[in-house]
């Protein structure tokens, strides 16, 4: 089976997408001839014309808003914001419109688009190029959210979320875009080519959307992560030696309950990770979600590691990432509570 | 049947791509001194065909002329040659120390500097701009010590901004330069609330917006012009069309306006197009837009036509999607050259003192630059804490600040 990056797995979902469907369109800021600056459309508009795939002027409210009227019309959309940074010119278009045109026409008018955004920090990106404004999406009511965490997912999950008769914010972490990632920035990466979840079958095959996904079975505490923090989490299980299940997310609205209860109950504690801040994150929901359906499995609190509620600095990044070692202490302190 | 035929869909292309030959046919370029210079108080209606025009001063002979010239002194031009020159030098230490790993991103002005350098020198204390990542000449012709930025871009502990802004996003409030958001367009339309501010208080200062012709796609452009237009801000509007938006051209934000000056019109905001490369013909129209602010004759909007020679940023190889050549055949040439020409003809310059002044300069940028790295770079010497980043998100830290700063162990 090919090894491909995440890049490459990306572009072949829309690929695949593009040709099985032709109302699957795509475009956004230097989508169409460059291919988009992380090239995630590369040879997209050569191979399906430049009305299939184009580029946009820079207005994220325009981006959005004009997908929310094609894919109204019956289009499938799968549109790009180049940094989830970005996205909040649109937000409106996908708050008030794109999330309750389906609820409030009474199934008149739906609207199948996909958002694709690369989030997340660990690139030296400064502030506005690092934010990780999931939690700004799964609070919506009426919109899906997905971030997935490798190649092989992210193919399925595109395609998942393209083929899908509601509104998809897919949030791809762009430190993962060629390699696995686990917070230790001073090694060299680890490119998908080495990753057996760099593997990505040719053609069409889809990932559902809301179904979690056991990383690393284990007996001693749950760890819930997505994107980044499921590489981050398995280093901090490694260099900690304690027997974490880590269960790697992958759609965080809707979620998969059966398999964050099942594994808790299991183990009996749970850790929380994500690279956004703490207040108000999804965190936070996991966090009580656990504590309404596991409380009397439970053996010690319910504890999240997430980056501090600051803006994401620019020199202080490995400061401000949650990286193993602060991963690490708080397994730790779950297990010795 | 109907026999209505299928609707078409339209997506503009740019003239050539790699491969082609560079071909800039369809930029209409009028001769240097031939667009009138209006007064001040001109009604915005009956100067609409300026937002068609490019005002230009210097010609091919190097000769400034036309309504528009004979606003610089020699000492003058001398001094924002050498602005522009001390732009060029710095950027090129920059754009070297990122690829040396020193940093971790830098942006260019290569072909742009007589934007910045020329407008700054128009403005007076006290003014304030709202400037764009590519506007550093108003920092380095305003004075604003060098050494300061490098710090900032290096991140490191003299950083005067903690180390918490991506390279280049420089703030100086008392140099005129609003903090630099990486948010595009979101401070055109904040520079017309500042000059609303400076109205509504009596005051005399007022307040310059920039944006880049890609980013006048954002709404936010559009705001700034309802209100510039509704309360007359004080305001001067710049667009600076260096005809890329990365690998966007500018075709695509232009759309069917014919060009970005004509924006403007619907919103009866005069609009004034002008050579971006020629220093003298920036200078004057930034002196006519200013003057309009300051006499309570409201906004006006000018578009810099211009060529961003280099890559957008070091995160970007422009061969990809445009000719290698393309910067070569901008037909309005390079902004430093054509004023160092002008003053050699003038008789106010030499060649050997143009190259004498070359090595100067950027023996200065590199002194600069030492002192610089020894107060650290991205990655090695002293920057700023772990501790640091938690200030400043509020006037007052809040416990749950403090106890994550206490989690954190710093
Ligand atoms: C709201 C927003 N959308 C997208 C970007 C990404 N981006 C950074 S610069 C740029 C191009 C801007 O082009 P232009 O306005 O012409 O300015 P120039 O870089 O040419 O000076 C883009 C799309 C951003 N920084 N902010
Ligand atoms: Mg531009």
């Amino acid at each position: 089976m090919p090894r491909r990056t995440m890049v490459e797995a990306i572009r072949d979902a829309m690929d695949v997408s593009m040709q099985r469907d032709d109302n699957v369109v795509v475009f956004g800021e230097d989508v169409g001839y460059f291919g988009g600056v992380f090239r995630c459309t590369q040879g997209l508009q050569r191979k399906f014309g430049s009305s299939r795939c184009f580029d946009a002027p820079i207005s994220e409210l325009g981006i959005v808003g004009t997908a929310v009227g094609m894919a109204a019309y019956g289009l499938r959309p799968c549109v790009e914001i180049q940094f989830a940074d970005y996205m909040y010119p649109a937000y409106d278009q996908i708050v008030s419109e794109a999330a309750r045109l389906r609820y409030r026409s009474a199934g008149q008018f739906t609207v199948p688009m996909v958002v694709r955004m690369p989030t997340g920090g660990g690139i030296f990106g400064g502030q506005t190029h690092s934010q990780s404004p999931e939690a700004l999406f799964t609070h919506v009511s009426g919109l899906k959210t997905v971030v997935p965490s490798n190649p092989y997912d992210a193919k399925g999950l595109l395609i998942a979320a393209i083929e899908d008769n509601d509104p998809v914010i897919f949030l791809e972490p762009k430190r993962l875009y060629n390699g696995p990632f686990d917070g230790h920035h001073d090694k060299p990466v680890t490119p998908w080519a080495r990753h057996a979840l760099g593997e990505v079958p040719e053609g069409h095959y889809t990932v559902p959307l809301g179904k979690a996904v056991v990383r690393r079975p284990g007996t001693a505490v749950t760890v819930l992560a997505y994107g980044t923090m499921v590489y981050v989490s398995e280093a901090a299980a490694a260099e900690t030696g304690i027997d974490a299940e880590i269960i790697d997310l992958r759609t965080l609205v809707p979620y998969d309950l059966d398999t964050i209860v099942a594994s808790v109950r299991k183990t009996g504690r749970c850790v929380v990770v994500h690279e956004a801040t703490l207040t108000s994150g999804f965190g936070a929901e996991l966090s009580a979600l656990v504590q309404e359906t596991c409380f009397y499995h439970l053996e010690a609190p319910v504890m999240r590691v997430t980056g501090w509620d600051t803006p994401y600095p620019h020199a202080q990044e490995w400061d401000y990432f949650p990286g193993p070692d602060r991963v690490g202490r708080t397994l730790k302190a779950v297990m010795e509570a | 049947m109907s026999d209505l035929k299928p609707l078409s869909f339209h997506v503009p292309a740019p003239a050539v791509r790699p491969g082609g030959a560079p071909d800039f046919r369809d930029v209409k370029i009028p001769p240097a001194g031939a667009v009138d210079r209006p007064p001040i108080d001109v009604a915005p209606e009956d100067i609409r065909d300026l937002a068609f025009e490019i005002i230009r001063v210097l010609n091919r002979d190097s000769e400034a002329v036309g309504p528009w010239a004979g606003l610089l002194s020699h000492e003058e031009l001398l001094e924002g040659l050498r602005h522009m020159m001390t732009l060029r030098a710095f950027d090129a230490r920059m754009q070297m120390a990122q690829r040396q790993g020193k940093t971790s991103f830098y942006m260019q002005h290569m072909g742009e500097e007589a934007v910045s350098c020329a407008f700054r020198k128009a403005l007076s204390p006290g003014d304030m701009n709202f400037p764009t990542y590519r506007q550093a000449g108003l920092l380095i012709a305003g004075g604003y010590p060098m050494l300061d930025m490098m710090c900032q871009i290096y991140s490191n502990e003299r950083d005067p901004l903690k180390g918490r802004q991506l390279p280049v996003m420089y703030s100086a409030r008392e140099h005129g330069f609003f903090s630099i958001s990486g948010n595009l367009a979101t401070q055109f339309v904040q520079a017309v609330g500042w000059a609303m501010a400076s109205a509504m208080k009596r005051d005399t200062k007022i307040a310059v917006g920039w944006i880049g012709d890609g980013s006048t796609a954002e709404s936010d452009f559009h705001s700034a012009l309802v209100f510039a237009s509704t309360y007359k801000a004080p305001v001067v509007l710049n667009i600076v069309n260096n005809q890329w938006a990365i690998s966007t051209f500018q075709g695509i934000a232009r759309g069917g306006s014919g060009t970005f000056a004509a924006r403007g019109l619907g919103f009866g905001i005069p609009a004034l197009r002008v050579d971006g490369n020629d220093y003298l013909a920036v200078y004057a129209v930034a002196k006519w837009a200013i003057e309009r602010a300051r006499s309570n004759l409201g906004p006006t909007l000018i578009e810099y036509v211009t060529y961003r020679v280099g890559a957008h940023s070091t995160s970007d190889d422009p061969s990809a999607y445009r000719p290698k050549t393309e910067s070569d055949n901008w037909p309005l040439g390079d902004p430093v050259l054509r004023l160092k020409n002008h003053l050699i003809r003038e008789g106010a310059w030499s060649e050997e003192r143009h190259t004498q002044a070359e090595a100067e300069i950027l023996s200065t940028v590199i002194a600069i630059q030492k002192e610089a790295e020894s107060h650290g770079t991205l990655h090695s010497g002293p920057h700023p804490s772990a501790r640091d980043m938690f200030e400043g998100v509020y006037e007052e830290m809040p416990p749950h600040l403090r106890r994550q700063r206490q989690q954190g162990g710093v």
